[in-house]
């Protein structure tokens, strides 16, 4: 006679393995005409973008530059995650659905791209969007439509691609650009400032509180291309804002880079919460292809008493490589990392924050929560700075990991450095396992594995998730689930 | 209801149960007693499907059906309920919610609608006042920092919610001072009813005081040696198991 044990296994076997497999619902392709480079970078591919762009020569000289520099510089190799070499002239640099020089409603936007952006549940006609969402949809190399346009305008806010605003406001972007994250930064953010070719400009005005949501939504489609886009979001003194970033990509076997960087500026009494989803292509079971992401997101909180908060769902992605950072250097000023970064398959992620407390009385909070199934590897990496002028500044670290499973594994960095005797720095963390105690406990009760599992896990990430916008935390916990089904078994 | 024939069960290899008898009818109400290490909470764990248990021989009936064959989840869905002898922390799993999608997913399973909250709260919050369990447990992590006797308290509260037709409660007496016994014996006294059976498993007759048994059975190594009434767990009371050991033996 078999026991209860065995039949349980073979019972769930068949459907557990099937949801693996259709674990990720936005692997699609859209066939559509596209305006690609072929693979390659040189000198010469920077000049052909900044042509296409029509971009003034400030922004070909920097981006020159940064190519130099990036030439100069090692890809680095310290973070906790493994890869092939990447093969930077196997890839193109620029691809774009090919359309009519300017679009002056969303009438005339491709009908295969709303659809495209439709499936993934984003719609981008107005009248149908997310309530009060304006929407930026970055399709590949470049921002295909912005909604809500005229109601924000309204409000003196800017919400535009990048492209549009180096047209139509190059004094800001001038101004701002590469002021957080320099293109000397790193090897990633060198590469982005070269051969960047879109991304998500907002601008809020003194005093204004941004009437809706902003959210950019990528998606990569093109084949061996990588996306380099650029966000800056600059809140002049007293404004307020709420920015959401989501990403998906077809499944590919192949790898693809994306390689962005967010920089963000608080005045006084501003802030400027930024939110993202991410869900790029994580790669297949064995580890084949899934999108690299290498990410540098920084804010600036250079104002009194200004703050930013980064909260993030990183659910996609073969590798996640990025630390969303604050520079606190405005007295009194905030910075939050609010972080569920999930890796399961062969997914690896290296992630975390950077506080740099500089000015007096900053303040900045950490709950950076790793959740590690199948083969996956979570890593986080966190540095808290207290400078000689960060006068009574605090940071509290809340730092947890779950596995699931036993092949998955939970890393943690944290540096902490101080300079400063006022200061006060606090670090907790947390590894647990999801026993066969509590699951028998749950089954017992009626409540199925799967569910027991995504009862426990939305548990653990509870702190982070009620950080999101409403409906994107409950987009998230959906996610989260669709992520972790068949994960443990 | 449950009719449990001949069943032999290995953990690891060591044989713990070895050839254990039983029917529990409708209604009834069966302690089973015994030694530490006689397989009391080995049967408790198989009735409810807990995974790690070889059943190498025999057969567990109930209502009919093949016990055996189905998940711990099914099980539930049929109305078999365990309290646990040492139940678990659901770390960031609120009590009331953990409670509510218990009862939902068993009346999904059995085809029903799901519970209105209104009711459900209005429902749970009078059990909890009948077992006397502090309304903020309800609020808390199941089981996050509760005592023992809360916790105790909380898995019959469960068991109230659940309304099972078959209830296991293994060793729920245990660690337990005589005031929370009281109360957790009045409320499985009040799910007493003709329609729902109720095993008892205890080491010590005490509990048996408050719930007084249609019938008690002594395990020993894995077998039902002897069967009575309520006299019995008082003679094991005054005697002690060896001379059943030793009767059992000769």
């Amino acid at each position: 006679m078999r026991s209860a044990l065995k039949n349980d296994q073979e019972n769930d076997q068949t459907p557990i393995d099937d949801l693996i497999r259709s674990g990720y619902a936005h692997g699609f392709v859209t066939p559509i005409e596209s305006d690609t480079f072929p693979p390659g970078l040189s000198e010469n591919t920077i000049l052909k973008i900044s042509a296409k762009k029509n971009e003034p020569d400030w922004v070909l000289e920097w981006r020159l530059k940064a190519y130099r520099r990036w030439l100069a510089m090692e890809d680095p190799e310290w973070a906790h995650v493994k890869h092939p070499d990447i093969d930077f002239q196997s890839m193109s640099y620029y691809s774009a659905p090919k359309k009519k020089e300017s679009l002056n409603s969303l009438d005339e936007v491709d009908p295969q791209l709303l659809e495209a952006y439709n499936k993934l549940g984003i719609p981008l006609e107005e009248q149908k969007a997310l309530a009060g969402a304006a929407v930026d949809a970055v399709f590949d190399s470049v921002s295909v439509a912005t909604t809500f346009r005229k109601s924000l305008a309204d409000a003196g806010v800017i919400f535009c691609s990048m492209s549009e605003a180096i047209q139509k406001h190059p004094q800001l972007v001038q101004k701002y650009m590469g002021s957080v994250v320099p293109y000397s930064d790193n090897f990633y953010a060198a590469l982005n400032a070269a051969v960047f070719t879109d991304g998500t400009f907002v601008y809020i005005p003194q005093g204004v509180r941004c009437p809706m949501e902003l959210s950019t939504y990528f998606r990569i489609n093109e084949a061996n291309t990588g996306q380099f886009e650029r966000t800056l979001i600059i809140a002049e003194a007293g404004s307020s804002v709420s920015y959401l970033e989501g990403c998906t990509a077809p499944m590919r076997d192949e790898n693809q880079l994306h390689a962005a960087v967010v920089e963000l500026v608080a005045m006084d009494d501003a802030s400027i919460k930024y939110s993202t989803v991410q869900n790029w292509y994580p790669g297949d079971e064995q580890g084949k292809g899934g999108i690299y992401n290498f990410v540098t997101k920084r804010g600036a909180c250079r104002g009194k008493r200004s703050h930013i908060s980064w909260t993030q769902v990183e659910t996609g992605s073969a590798i996640t490589w990025k630390y969303p950072s604050c520079l606190l250097i405005g007295d009194d000023s905030v910075g939050e990392f609010y972080s569920v970064a999930v890796t399961r398959g062969r997914q690896q992620a290296d992630t975390g924050t950077k506080m740099i407390h500089i000015g007096a009385n900053t303040k900045s909070t950490i709950v950076s929560k790793g959740i590690s199934a199948g083969h996956g590897q979570n890593t986080y990496r966190g540095l808290v700075r207290m400078s000689k002028g960060a006068v009574n500044a605090r940071n509290h670290t809340q730092c947890d990991s779950l596995l699931l499973g036993d092949q998955c594994a939970a890393h943690t960095f944290p540096y902490i450095e101080v300079m400063n005797p006022d200061a006060e720095v606090e670090h907790e963390a947390t590894t647990s396992k999801i026993s066969d105690d509590q699951l028998f406990y749950c089954r017992q009760r009626g409540i199925s594995e799967e569910d027991a599992v995504s009862m426990i896990v939305n548990g653990f990430c509870k702190e982070v998730f009620k950080e999101l916008p409403m409906e994107f935390a409950v987009e998230a916990q959906k996610l989260l689930n669709l992520t972790l089904e068949g994960a443990v078994g | 209801m449950l009719r449990i024939n001949n069943l032999h069960v290995k953990i690891e290899g060591k044989q713990i149960l070895n050839g254990l008898d039983l029917t529990v009818n409708a209604g009834e109400v069966h302690a089973i007693m015994g030694p530490n290490g006689s397989g009391k909470s080995t049967l408790s764990h198989v009735l409810a499907g807990r995974e790690g248990y070889e059943v190498t021989d025999g057969q567990v009936l109930f209502n009919a059906e093949n016990l055996l064959q189905l998940s711990p989840e099914q099980r539930a869905h049929k109305g078999v309920f365990l309290a646990m002898q040492y139940p678990v922390e659901l770390p960031g799993v609120n009590n009331m919610t953990f409670i509510r999608e218990s009862i939902n997913a068993i009346r999904r399973a059995r085809g029903q609608d799901e519970f209105n909250t209104l009711e459900f709260l209005q429902l749970i919050r009078e059990k909890a006042a009948q077992l006397q369990l502090d309304e903020k447990l309800l609020k808390r992590n199941v089981n996050a920092g509760f005592s023992g006797g809360e916790k105790k308290r909380n898995e019959v509260l469960q068991m109230a919610m659940l309304e099972p037709q078959l209830a296991i409660l293994d060793e729920t007496d245990s660690g337990l001072d005589i005031d929370a016994l009281r109360v957790i014996a009045q409320g499985v006294n009040s799910l007493r009813s003709a329609e729902r059976s109720i095993i008892l498993v205890t080491h010590y007759q005490r509990l048996l005081e408050y719930i007084q048994p249609d019938f008690v059975h002594v395990l020993v190594n894995g077998r039902i040696v002897r069967s009575g009434d309520k006299q019995l767990a008082l003679t094991l009371e005054q005697k002690g198991y060896n001379w059943i050991i030793e009767e059992d033996a000769a």
